[in-house]
């Protein structure tokens, strides 16, 4: 009796070292399964548009209001300070170093990481991937890898279009409805934002965060107890995984690139 | 299902719209890249100091934004900053005694270019050089007058 609370601890512990070798080894496997998607290009194309194109609207809507947010808030911060001609600097640094890459990354845990747990998950149920493997077909390099390479491809794509809506957006808000300088607010965020510093950093954070958000979303539907409960049970931890994953990481690669 | 043409030509106006905005954040927000589309023409003025004015800070007259700072170069002869300015074809006729200065918007805001137009009958051409400059105030510089002259006035 007494030991029951102990039994309980080590077998969470060991499951969660179960799961987390689980993953890696899982990892593995789906990177091992890569090259082989040079010769069949269409399978990462058709994953590519469910993954990248389908995301694009939220992206783009997002990126949009949150750009003209920035705008909207650093300019009544900075115009106490008569230097709203800074606005520009505000909404781009912002949105190129920390909030296109993480936003975008959320967003994408949320409408494509999802999608695509349910989906292998629900191959799973319906024993679809045992199938695949009774064909002797193997689902790992037709169903994972070009699902994972997908998403670690789509999302620098959706980063940099996130971020590139947003300035447009803080534009649109600061130099049109405003009244900021045009030329001002180009010419302070180009002497500002520093190409390699700022621009490529953030390109970095985006191929981490595309790589671990993938990554997770195919492990937990593949590791999905078969149920439609454990299904459930998986996409939700894909989104919440994902969230908490890339918000940490986030603060490592930002300690890591502008900490020093 | 969508037909897989569909489906490609998606994916390409996917990729393509991805590296249209990298290529903008390159260019657009980082880089230093020009681009006034209506007609100019350049004149340069010699400073002896710009402060923090940069390629693209505004060139106004009274207050109207009439072009902007093409170039920034130092001339190594006279020791002096010499500064390009772009200003719109439809401001062509500033005499050619216009002065130039250096001023700061706001307190700390960013430094920009005033014309003010003289009284000669001459116009300023395309590739004139303004002759009469006032260089940027530098906050240093003033403090120390300021405290210079304290101190002398103090000894008396």
């Amino acid at each position: 009796m007494i030991l029951d609370p102990l039994q309980q601890l080590g077998r969470a512990g060991l499951g969660f070292f179960e799961r987390l070798g689980r993953g890696h080894l899982f990892l593995m496997y789906t990177l091992a399964g890569i090259p082989g998607l040079l010769l069949r290009p269409r399978l990462v194309i058709a994953q590519l548009f469910s993954v990248g194109v389908l995301t694009l609207l939220i992206i783009l809507v997002s990126g949009v209001f949150v750009g003209m947010v920035l705008g909207l808030q650093g300019y009544n911060t900075l115009v106490d300070f008569g230097a709203e001609e800074s606005l520009g600097v505000v909404v781009a640094l912002s949105l190129v170093r920390e909030l296109g890459p993480v936003v975008a990354a959320l967003l994408f845990a949320g409408r494509a990481g999802s999608a695509l747990t349910a989906e292998i998950g629900l191959m799973k149920a319906t024993e679809q991937l045992s199938g695949m493997e009774m064909m002797a077909v193997d689902p790992m390099k037709r169903v994972v890898a070009p699902r994972f390479l997908a998403g670690f491809l789509s999302m620098p794509l959706l980063a940099a279009i996130f971020s590139a809506v947003g300035v447009y957006g803080g534009y649109f808000v600061g130099v049109g409805l405003l009244g900021v300088d045009d030329g001002a607010f180009w010419s302070q965020m180009q002497a500002k934002v520093d190409l390699h510093e700022d621009v490529f950093n953030g390109v970095i954070k985006s191929v981490v965060f595309g790589f671990v958000a993938s990554w997770i979303a195919v492990f937990e539907g593949y590791d999905a107890v078969p149920t439609s409960e454990g299904v459930s049970r998986a996409t939700t931890r894909t989104v919440v995984h994902t969230a908490l994953a890339i918000l940490g990481l986030d603060f490592v690669l930002t300690a890591l690139m502008f900490g020093g | 299902m969508l037909t897989s043409r569909a489906v490609e030509i998606g994916v390409g106006l996917f990729v393509a719209a991805g590296l249209a905005a990298l290529f903008m954040l390159a260019m657009q927000v980082s880089n230093l890249s020009a681009n006034i589309s209506s007609e100019s023409y350049m004149v340069s003025a010699a400073f002896q100091n710009i402060g923090g004015l940069k390629v693209r800070s505004p060139v106004t007259v009274s207050g109207v934004r009439v072009g902007r700072v093409e170039a920034i170069d130092y001339d190594t002869s006279a020791y002096e900053a010499v500064v390009t300015l772009r200003i719109e074809d439809k401001y062509s006729s500033f005499p050619d005694d216009t002065s130039a200065s250096i001023f700061t918007a706001g307190l700390l805001g960013e430094q920009y270019i005033a014309l003010q137009p003289g009284g000669s009958e001459q116009n300023l051409k395309a590739g004139d050089r303004i002759h009469l400059t006032q260089s940027a105030l530098v906050m240093e510089q003033i403090i120390g007058q300021f405290l210079y002259n304290m101190a002398s006035k103090e000894s008396k």
